[in-house]
């Protein structure tokens, strides 16, 4: 890869359980506008709009894309949306980087908003993801399908509950550092085993919100950045891997993947570090943001981001290596865990991470992180989407 | 100032074409109560439920190979939460590597008491053996089978 492609605009909603002062578009221009206004820029200047909607259904508006044209201001600009489940953000992040490093534009929006807590029921769209012919009859959901995550865990490593309501912990306390976070409020190892049981091992408080917000980003390249001596952070490491589809292939003889681990994000890190020259990210890196909307799953992200060895991130949580202060804080804004805008959830994490090596982060900064990454999963935890990001 | 709100439905019938492949399997299941897993001739693998080709070549899978009624819990969840259009909790589900199968497959588990949710997850745990129970009437479902635990 020649030029660069560096991050000179960002927006996010501060998020919340409803927005009934603001429409759906509403919600995607309101980041959009913040975005613009922190890149000192104007609408006319973005050539290209990637559009970030996961599922449909979420919104409850049947190709949302549609209505949020008008959001991104995309007349008569190229337009084109994505969809990867969860990791929905951080692949638009990547398309709208390849846009500018295949040299088509030189700048490139990418944006988009959820209203989770507008479809009253998260898991009823989620369990229409299950395929019609095998397995759409089992109650499947991404809950239980990431309990099941949690039970192969303990089962190889040893993970307790107590463990899992340590990252609730770390992640709400960080979280109330957060002003755009949704769950601000700190708790403690009690309050999490006092929640009720949702889908065992997995409590209400090892759980994300549905939260309703949207996040934009402004990417240019390398030449018009250094043209108009525009500040910049840049995306040095860009990876994608995927997963094949049945959870029962992830488990049973010959399987192709661990249910407990994840395979496929560790691939996509490696690939985001090869490209990004980073050989040991222990050392070269100072900031993650993970995508895990339940607590169980920051362990097997912080394993397969190579920060820590299988079944070994319980052990460091346990000696405070991963919150603010620690080696290498891992979603020092809260993460997922506190807020959960689906469409734009993975987008947040990179955002995040931008904003952590501008050293722009407010009450939750890394200090001296100069280098960070983020990550994003989706589908039947299939689509794993990472970005390193550096000052 | 007053915020309003509309409420909106979606409920949208689907008839969804299973295919050769998972039309056989039902029909197995529905005439004889036999689970069929079908073999990926490139890694060997007996693919329970059966696909019609292999994800590893795109190559068709080949041979029907008969599987179960025995088996090893291989993941669990025990719901305790109620959800919109799904079964009133608690109920126990997860996926089972029926013997002479090499994935596993999805499936509720019966005979279990759910009260406690400790001691229940003890009675499911990872490599527990199952028996698979058929309905009496059957109807070429998923939902035709259930696992037990042999311990009962």
């Amino acid at each position: 890869m020649s030029a660069r492609v560096g991050i000179i605009g960002i927006g996010q909603s501060a998020f919340k359980a409803r927005r009934d002062d603001a429409s759906y578009p509403d919600l995607v221009r309101e980041a959009v506008v913040t975005a613009l206004n922190d890149a000192n820029m104007e609408l006319d200047d973005i050539e290209a709009v990637v559009y970030s909607l996961s599922p449909d259904a979420m919104v409850g508006i049947g190709n949302a894309e549609r209505v949020g044209v008008d959001a991104v201001g995309a007349r008569n600009k190229r337009f084109l949306r994505v969809n990867t489940g969860g990791a929905t953000g951080i692949s638009s992040v990547a398309a709208a980087y390849y846009h500018v490093a295949a040299g088509a534009c030189d700048v490139v929006l990418t944006a988009g908003a959820d209203k989770v807590g507008e479809c009253g029921d998260s898991q009823t769209v989620l369990n229409k993801i299950w395929d019609p012919t095998y397995e759409r009859q089992l109650p499947l959901g991404t809950i239980n399908m990431l309990a099941m995550s949690a039970v192969r865990y303990m089962h190889k490593y040893g993970m307790t509950e107590e463990d899992m309501a340590r990252v609730v912990v770390k992640n709400r306390w960080q979280a109330s550092k957060n002003p755009n976070a949704h769950l601000r409020k700190e708790t403690t190892i009690e309050e999490v085993f006092a929640s009720r049981y949702i889908s065992w091992p997995v409590k209400l408080f090892d759980c994300c919100p549905q939260s309703s917000g949207g996040c934009a980003m402004v990417l240019a390249s390398e030449k018009y950045i250094k043209d108009r001596g525009l500040d910049a952070v840049w995306i040095t490491g860009v990876g994608h891997c995927s997963e094949s589809y049945y959870l029962g292939d992830r488990m049973g003889n010959g399987q192709t993947a661990d249910h407990a681990d994840a395979f496929a994000l560790r691939a996509s890190f490696a690939r985001a570090f090869k490209m990004a020259g980073i050989t040991d990210p222990r050392k070269q890196v100072q900031v993650a943001e993970l995508y895990a909307p339940f607590s169980n799953t920051e362990f097997h992200s912080i394993e397969a981001a190579g920060l820590a060895d299988l079944g070994q991130a319980p052990a460091m949580m346990r000696e405070g290596r991963f919150q603010i202060g620690g080696d290498i804080p891992v979603n020092p804004s809260g993460g997922t865990l506190c807020t959960n805008a689906i469409a734009v959830t993975a987008m947040v994490r990179v955002a995040e991470v931008a904003q952590q090596v501008r050293g722009r982060a407010g009450g939750h900064q890394v200090e001296g992180a100069r280098v960070g990454i983020a990550s994003g999963n989706g589908g039947d935890h299939q689509f794993f989407g990472t970005m390193v990001i550096e000052a | 100032m007053e915020l309003l709100k509309r409420k909106e439905a979606w409920n949208i019938t689907y008839t969804h074409a299973l295919g050769e492949t998972a039309s056989w399997f039902y029909v197995q299941l529905r005439d004889h109560a036999k689970i069929y897993g079908k073999r990926d001739a490139k890694t060997g693998r007996v693919l329970v439920p059966p696909r019609s080709f292999s994800d590893q070549s795109l190559q068709p899978t080949t041979d029907w190979v008969e599987v179960g009624p025995g088996g090893r819990i291989e993941t669990f969840s025990i719901v305790y939460e109620e959800f919109q259009n799904l079964p009133p909790p608690p109920y126990a589900f997860g996926y089972v590597l029926l013997d002479g199968a090499d994935t596993a497959i999805g499936g509720f588990f019966k005979g279990v008491d759910l009260t406690d949710p400790k001691a229940a997850s003890e009675k499911l745990k990872i490599g527990t053996r199952i028996n698979t129970k058929f309905a009496e009437k059957r109807v070429g479902d998923v939902l035709d089978f259930w696992f037990e635990p042999e311990a009962g």
